[in-house]
């Protein structure tokens, strides 16, 4: 068997719970004749028909709305924005209609709200963006973010199947860049549980999407000057594995958060302060970040080289942390 | 007071001239117009319109055709081919103290403006002397000095922006005007309806300029919208909608003005629907594999320029040596326009980090 790419991974699994689940239907635009604009749902309106892979109008308010409905209704709807960044259009829908209902009035709306974010492709401003903040701020929702083959199928599937909405980002430079070989059989990725992806000693660096990759690259170099790196992959953001963050902070007793969302008001700031809360007495140096700028994502190579978060900042920030 | 009915949307009820020699191809009919419009427009604008054409054109198939396949751009590409006579038929029409806001389409409304190929091919190119200093890319750029409001991605969010824009005339009871681009696509979108709406219950100065290119990415209009038109919308807001054909230069002008006057003389807004084809894919990575040969054939004969270039000449307007002198013209300058981009040096890394507030040096 060939291994499987991202991109092919989150096809597979919006398959299979398709062909398994004939609630789930996918709306979006372009996702039909076209295949998405990345071909995530290419050849599901051949296979599934137009009734259940819809190409809607450049409405995302009407797509993530239209998904509440179908959703109290009965049905699993699957909303594709063709980029995160146009999440911003439904916002009010998310964030008002969904989130909320369960709790006002009992009414779950199981649905998934996915598409590519991130950065690192010289898309700009409106094509490169981490939204996941907006959303972690809202109680009510999910926000799951893959890294893997194998956590990208496992994850939107457990998200299809989850009885509450789920904002699904994908990480556009991994679509094709990362693969490997997954199980045949039918499996998912519980949402809240974040997993260690290198085991280490000295130190922890607490992370997601595609900066797992940066992490790990930092932990083959600094394991050369005797610095042991524990990289976690977060995979979920909310909820947030707590039990996994602060066991991990325990043994190591030093950790630091890398993400590619921007500083202030970034995911690293909420974890900073679960850790003091939770593990103050055992931390041996403070809680650092490492983070994209406080800027909008910008377009120039050069620009958005110096603004994401690179493997020598993960270098700067371990050894730093590691010399307390 | 409301108006007729047939004022209110003509379109909607009998085809216009021009409409009906957009679906037949017969240049013969509206004859008479067309010199009547040739010989009000006079002989110099309308040689300056022909000009800007054909520097689109041109300019555009040299991002498209060459410096994206040479790697030389940075990021998507959206071209306007085939679309050319709409910006420049009704930005030709702006005053100085006029303001555009332009969309993905509507290249010569920034060239129009003032905004100049060497800066322009700078921006494409992510360096420090596009407009946006290497911030944003391609067609996102504006000039506030040169009323060119920059648009952002998120498609339609400029059409409450140009109901603002011209609010503020309002308020000031200034003799200014908003030209307003988006594509069919767009109108699909809350803030498109809402933009509108707000505009016209306000009566504000605005002409609002959809491209209807039958096409967004790879969704046909049907799907887009259950209307035939776009602006068959129009009347839902109490506003004046009016179909063009869109690959006549003239025939937008005439709109055009017409709706300039409207908006100077305090009537409120108005929604031009300019009937058109893309002649490309949604972007340069995309091959329009969906759209069949015969439809691009079709609408290839329909082609904005040559077809100005007939009317032109029939006119004695200009000669085919002059055409072919533009021609060479506009090439020089684009040759001159891409050295000058490729010598001017990316940003500064630590650029990056300016500019998100205001600056005391600025
Ligand atoms: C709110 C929003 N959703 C989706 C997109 C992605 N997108 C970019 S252009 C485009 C199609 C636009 O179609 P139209 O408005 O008809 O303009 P055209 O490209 O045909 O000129 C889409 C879907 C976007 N830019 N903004």
């Amino acid at each position: 068997m060939s291994p499987t790419t991202y991109l092919e991974a989150i096809r597979q699994g919006i398959w299979e719970e398709m062909e398994r689940d004939e609630r789930v239907f996918i709306l979006g635009e372009d996702v039909g004749i076209y295949g998405g604009a990345f071909k995530v749902t290419e050849g599901m309106l051949e296979r599934f028909g137009a009734h259940r892979v819809i190409d809607t109008p450049i409405s995302e308010s009407a797509i993530v709305g239209a998904a509440i409905g179908a959703a109290y209704m009965g049905l699993r709807p699957i909303a594709e924005m063709q980029f995160i960044d146009f999440i911003s259009c439904a916002f009010d829908q998310i964030t008002n209609f969904a989130a909320k209902s369960r709790y006002r009035w009992g009414a779950g709306v199981p649905m998934v709200i996915r598409g590519p974010s991130g950065g690192g492709v010289h898309g700009g401003p409106f094509h490169s963006q981490n939204p996941e903040m907006y959303f972690v701020h809202t109680p009510g929702l999910k926000v799951v973010a893959p890294s893997t083959a194998y956590d990208a199928k496992g994850l939107i599937k457990a998200a299809i199947r989850d009885e509450d909405p789920v904002i699904y980002l994908e990480h556009k430079f991994l679509y094709r860049r990362v693969k490997e070989e997954l199980p045949q059989d039918d499996y998912t990725v519980p949402i809240g549980k974040a997993v260690i992806r290198r085991p280490g000693r000295d130190l922890v660096v607490l992370t997601y999407g595609a900066m797992v990759y940066i992490a790990m690259e930092a932990a083959s170099e600094l394991v050369k000057e005797g610095i042991d790196l524990e990289v976690i992959d977060l995979r979920s953001l909310l909820p947030l594995d707590k039990e996994t963050i602060l066991e991990s902070v325990r043994r190591n007793n030093k950790v630091f958060v890398l993400h590619e969302d921007t500083r202030t008001g970034g995911i690293a700031g909420e974890i900073a302060a679960v850790i003091c809360e939770e593990a103050f007495e055992y931390l041996d140096g403070p809680v650092l970040r490492v983070t994209a700028l406080d800027t909008p994502v910008p377009y120039s190579p050069p620009l958005e080289e110096f603004f994401l978060p690179k493997v020598p900042d993960v270098l700067k920030t371990a050894r730093m942390l590691a010399s307390y | 007071m409301r108006q007729h009915d047939k004022d209110l949307h003509p379109s909607a009820k009998v085809p216009s001239v021009r409409e009906e020699k957009l679906t037949e191809g017969r240049e013969s009919v509206g004859v008479a117009l067309q010199s009547a419009l040739v010989h009000s427009i006079g002989a110099e604008p309308l040689r300056r319109m022909l000009y800007y054409m054909m520097l689109t054109r041109e300019l555009e198939n040299r991002i498209e055709r060459k410096l994206y396949r040479q790697g030389k751009i940075v990021g998507g590409v959206y071209v306007g081919r085939g679309q050319e006579a709409i910006s420049v038929g009704s930005c030709t029409l702006t005053r100085p103290q006029d303001v555009v806001c332009p969309s993905h389409r509507d290249m010569a409304a920034f060239l129009i403006r003032g905004m100049t190929p060497p800066r322009i091919l700078a921006q494409y190119m992510g360096r420090r002397d596009g407009y946006t200093r290497g911030r944003d890319g391609n067609m996102h750029m504006g000039d506030l000095k040169l009323h060119v409001i920059s648009f952002v991605s998120m498609l339609a969010d400029n059409v409450p922006v140009a109901a603002g824009v011209g609010l503020a005339f309002k308020m000031r009871k200034e003799d200014r005007v908003v030209l307003c681009y988006f594509g069919d696509g767009a109108t699909s979108r809350g803030d498109w309806h809402e933009g509108l709406n707000f505009a016209s219950v306000e009566k504000l100065p605005v002409v609002y300029i959809c491209n209807n290119n039958q096409f967004a990415y790879s969704t046909p209009v049907q799907l887009q919208m259950a209307v035939e038109n776009v602006a068959d919308r129009a009347p839902a807001y109490g506003m004046l909608g009016e179909i063009v054909d869109g690959n006549d230069v003239l025939a937008v002008y005439d709109a055009t003005r017409r709706a300039i006057e409207r908006a100077r003389a305090g009537l409120g807004p108005t929604l031009l629907e300019c009937k058109t084809f893309r002649m490309t894919g949604h972007s340069a990575h995309d091959d329009a594999s969906y759209v069949s040969r015969e439809v691009f054939e079709e609408w290839e004969r329909k082609d904005p320029i040559s077809r100005y270039q007939r009317v032109l000449l029939q006119e004695e307007i200009i000669s085919q040596e002059k055409i072919d002198a533009m021609q060479r013209q506009v090439i020089e300058e684009i040759d001159q326009a891409v050295d000058w981009a490729e010598s001017s040096p990316y940003p500064e890394p630590e650029d990056c980090l300016r500019g998100v507030y205001y600056e005391d040096d600025e």
